[in-house]
């Protein structure tokens, strides 16, 4: 045996630093303290009409969609896999929605529809990942390419391009709230909850960590391993089915090809904002759920900065750069070495 | 011999931390041009992470390196072999689906008009290969062949034209006698050229065949070096483990077999085509089963096949007295048969895991993904399995791919013992475990065993077979050629056996 080491100030200063949580909160808080000074009133939260109202809370609100996604993202790539085709699901879940209410379904049948489209879609690319053992990148971007069309083509079925709709229903899950906080959040909270438990109180969480850490030794420790992916897909389908809904409801319309554009990039950096890896082998929930408030806070503030859109994209992209360099250990050290040899 | 005055290479008051470990502490090595120089130590007492320093993989917190007696700086690995310091570490780092010519010329390719020429960098492969006697198809991945001719091709990648030093991690830990011996060939030639050689091994025979000064590590400080002929066998051990070794060799021989009553597992024909010839083999509660022979003769292949790891096309196999019929790896788990794999790193670890989660892994697909097994529950069998094999670990919930090598392997051995099985098949259980724990490994076999476990337990290490062993299945070729019981086990008749005599 090693001697232990007795914890040091450097050494806790190093395991802050290299906790996790430490460098996407602290970018939300810069951030936001940001805003603070960009917009006054930032901060406030008022109740209108009954409900909360306020920047943080419309953040919370248009959070909800990409992290309902970046959830089951964080689930595939723990078995180290990937799903590029969460947009265009929630494409196939928004037409779905809407030919169904021409068509005069109950609404809970169109909701239970949904979901079931969601499911569905997740069920195809597991098949292709576990069962035909096609790399997921690959098989996941059959429906990428391809669930937009199939979007258009369910818009066909009743001739309505871009049809508008009404759903008690459906919007009341999307846009109503239930007291003070709207309804989305709530479901979110619920959601989470359930997929946690599911992940951590289960020992799903651990098997999928194990497929994705090394899938043959998973295999030789009795994981059966392809079922595990099966199911993380199966997850990933069924969060997107659900933001499919939420997206959907709010703009009252199927418009399959530009709803949820470029979602899928959102979530996969919302996971790795988090601290998950893409080389699999860990899931990290509430982290990503963190990950996709601070690309959703960037993403309002630079709305609100007044920036012209087209930078949108960019300060994005310089912004994640940096949180991802601050996680880095390579990056790190390799500043910290720089500064040591100043110092001499 | 070499010139003593100026080593070739000392280094001097070396420490080197990981968050909380102390991993070496003021640590000297001199190694002399010409010499091969053992360094030894229980498992995580520091020897990789202190050869790691010297070939700059690790950065280290203090301390110097000379060269020749010109102090140096070793920052990067590019450096170290800039310098003529060559590496073999002891995780082989290859790239098993590339082929062996890419392998071999990966850091430097062959070039002509700026574009790599494929035909020089075939002719540098086979030259390289040529230094170590080693002729192979170049053409064929790297993960087609055998753990020790990969090691070897490991051995000729390291070796460069100006090679000054040699570090070898563990070279040996996969080889078989006569893949050692042409090993041990290649490194008196080295050796004779004037190449200082760090040679790192648990197998203490070897240290005695070949190496002309031992430095011994524990607990990350230098605790004794000499030369060879002044440190014998148990001065060396007591040194190594800080205690006497007590007398595991009596305690084993006087084992008498406990083996009772009917079979708990049996192969029935059991076999597949190309993989391994349809034979019958039993264990029975209580007993031991050694598995011998040749790396390649199919011990693997065997163990895997009673396992359900590999799918069987003929034969079949009996548990409790009655025949299984799709065998999975998950089913004999749930049955109660544990497996051990040879491999650690490519079937075995969850680098990422930790300790805790690498050891409960196997008991909890056992019982099913909705009974979690609770959190207290799984420190404390992962604390128990600690203290059991003596892995040397910070705490449970250290990621596994930070401990040392021989740790590791404890690691994958706690998870097969933690599945509380009435079958277990080790594959080379000891690879890699030091002197210390080896004794502890092979204690702990006969007194699962005396409790009415039944083991197999596949090794190339042949003493070891015949210290622990109730019988001795004997395999050539894809074929069991012969089984021996009690006294009719013995080296030279296990080798009879092997050699088809
Ligand atoms: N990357 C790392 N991060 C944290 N701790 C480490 C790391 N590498 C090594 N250690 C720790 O340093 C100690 C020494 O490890 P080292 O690998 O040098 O042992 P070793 O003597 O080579 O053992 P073995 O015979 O088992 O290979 C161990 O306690 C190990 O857990
Ligand atoms: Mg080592």
């Amino acid at each position: 045996m090693t001697a232990p080491l007795p914890p040091s100030f450097s050494g806790r200063l190093r395991e802050l630093t290299s906790h996790r949580a430490t460098w996407p909160l602290l970018a939300l808080a810069v951030i936001l303290v940001v805003d603070g000074f960009v917009a006054p009133g930032f901060f406030t939260i008022r109740i209108v009409e009954g409900r909360l109202f306020g920047s943080l809370i419309d953040i919370l609100y248009r959070a909800v969609p990409t992290a309902l996604v970046a959830l089951g993202m964080a689930v595939v790539i723990g078995t180290k896999g990937i799903d590029l085709s969460v947009g265009s699901i929630i494409a196939v879940v928004g037409a779905t929605i809407a030919w169904r209410i021409q068509e005069g379904d109950p609404h809970f049948v169109i909701l239970l529809t949904a979901l079931g489209v969601g499911l569905l879609c997740g069920l195809w690319n597991g098949f292709l990942v576990a069962v035909l053992d096609i790399q997921p990148i690959i098989a996941t971007l059959i429906l990428m390419v391809s669930g937009r069309g199939i979007g258009l083509m369910i818009n066909l079925i009743y001739g309505g391009t871009n049809p508008s709709f009404t759903s008690p229903l459906l919007q009341g899950l999307s846009v109503g709230s239930i007291g003070l906080v709207p309804t989305r959040l709530i479901v979110f909270a619920a959601v989470f909850v359930a997929l946690w438990l599911l992940i951590r109180r289960t020992a799903l969480g651990l098997f999928v960590e194990a497929v994705g850490g090394n899938a043959a030794a998973a295999d030789l420790a009795g994981v059966r391993s392809r079922l595990i992916k099966y199911s993380a897909y199966l997850i990933s389908g069924l969060c997107a089915g659900w933001a499919g809904v939420i997206l959907t409801a709010d703009t009252h319309t199927s418009d399959p090809v530009s709803v949820a554009l470029y979602i899928e990039l959102d979530a996969i950096l919302a996971v790795v904002i988090g601290g998950g890896s893409l080389a699999g082998g860990r899931i990290y929930l509430g982290m990503t759920v963190l990950g996709a408030l601070v690309i959703q806070t960037l993403t309002t503030s630079i709305l609100m900065s007044g920036l012209p859109p087209e930078y949108n994209l960019l300060v994005k992209a310089v912004v994640v750069l940096f949180v991802l360099l601050l996680q880095s250990n390579n990056a790190r050290n390799a500043v910290l070495a720089l500064v040591r040899r100043r110092k001499r | 011999m070499a010139d003593t005055s100026t080593p070739r290479i000392e280094l001097l008051g070396v420490s080197k931390s990981f968050p909380g470990v102390r991993a070496l502490e003021n640590v000297e090595l001199r190694l002399n041009a010409g010499e091969v120089h053992a360094l030894l130590g229980e498992n995580g007492a520091g020897k990789s992470t202190l050869i790691k320093i010297m070939t700059g993989a690790v950065p280290r917190d203090a301390g110097e390196i000379r060269l020749d007696g010109r102090p140096v700086q070793i920052g990067t690995t590019a450096d170290a072999r800039a310098l003529g310091i060559s590496t073999v570490y002891q995780e082989v780092n290859l790239i098993p689906t590339m082929t062996v010519t890419k392998n071999l010329t990966l850091e430097r390719q062959p070039r002509r008009f700026g574009l790599i020429s494929w035909r020089r960098a075939r002719a540098l492969a086979r030259q390289r290969l040529k230094r170590l006697n080693l002729e192979i198809d170049t053409e064929k991945p790297l993960g087609s062949y055998s753990v020790a001719i990969q090691q070897l091709v490991a051995i000729a990648r390291a070796l460069e034209d100006d090679t000054r030093v040699l570090v070898l991690d563990e070279p040996t830990a996969s080889l078989d006698a006569t893949e050692t011996e042409l090993l041990f060939q290649i490194v008196r030639d080295l050796k004779a050229s004037g190449i200082a050689i760090v040679f790192i091994t648990h197998f203490l025979d070897q240290v005695y065949q070949i190496a002309d000064r031992i430095s011994v590590l524990r607990n990350g400080r230098l605790v004794g070096t000499g030369p060879t002929a002044e440190l014998p066998r148990l001065k060396l051990i007591s040194l190594m483990l800080g205690r006497e070794l007590g007398t595991v060799e009596a305690h084993l021989a006087s084992h008498a077999s406990l083996a009772s009553g009917e079979p708990v597992l049996a192969a029935k024909g059991l076999g597949r085509r190309r993989t391994m010839a349809p034979f019958d083999l039993s264990l029975r509660a209580g007993e031991v089963v050694g598995l011998a022979g040749l790396l390649g003769s199919g011990r693997t292949e065997t163990a895997k096949l009673l396992f359900g790891a590999i799918r069987p096309d003929s034969g079949e196999l009996v548990l409790d007295g009655k025949p299984v019929p799709h065998n999975s790896p998950r089913q004999s788990l749930r049955s109660g048969v544990a497996f051990c794999p040879e491999d650690r790193k490519a079937e075995g670890l969850l680098g990422e895991l930790s300790v805790r989660e690498n050891i409960m892994l196997a008991l909890q697909t056992k019982r099913g993904w909705l009974r979690r097994l609770g959190r207290d529950e799984q420190k404390r069998l992962a604390q128990e399995m600690i203290k059991a094999l003596a892995i040397a670990t910070p705490d449970a919930e250290k990621p596994v791919g930070q401990l040392s090598g021989g740790n590791q392997q404890k690691v994958v051995l706690a998870r097969s013992l933690a599945s509380q099985p009435k079958v277990l098949i080790l594959d080379e259980p000891t690879r890699g475990i030091d002197v210390g724990a080896h004794a502890d490994v092979v204690r702990l076999i006969r007194r699962l065993c005396s409790e009415g476990l039944a083991l197999l337990v596949a090794s190339s290490e042949l003493d070891e077979l015949v210290a622990v062993s109730d019988r001795v299945a004997v395999l050539r070729d894809r074929r069991k050629v012969g089984e021996m019981a009690g006294a009719d086990i013995t080296r030279e008749n296990i080798i009879r056996t092997i050699a088809g005599r």
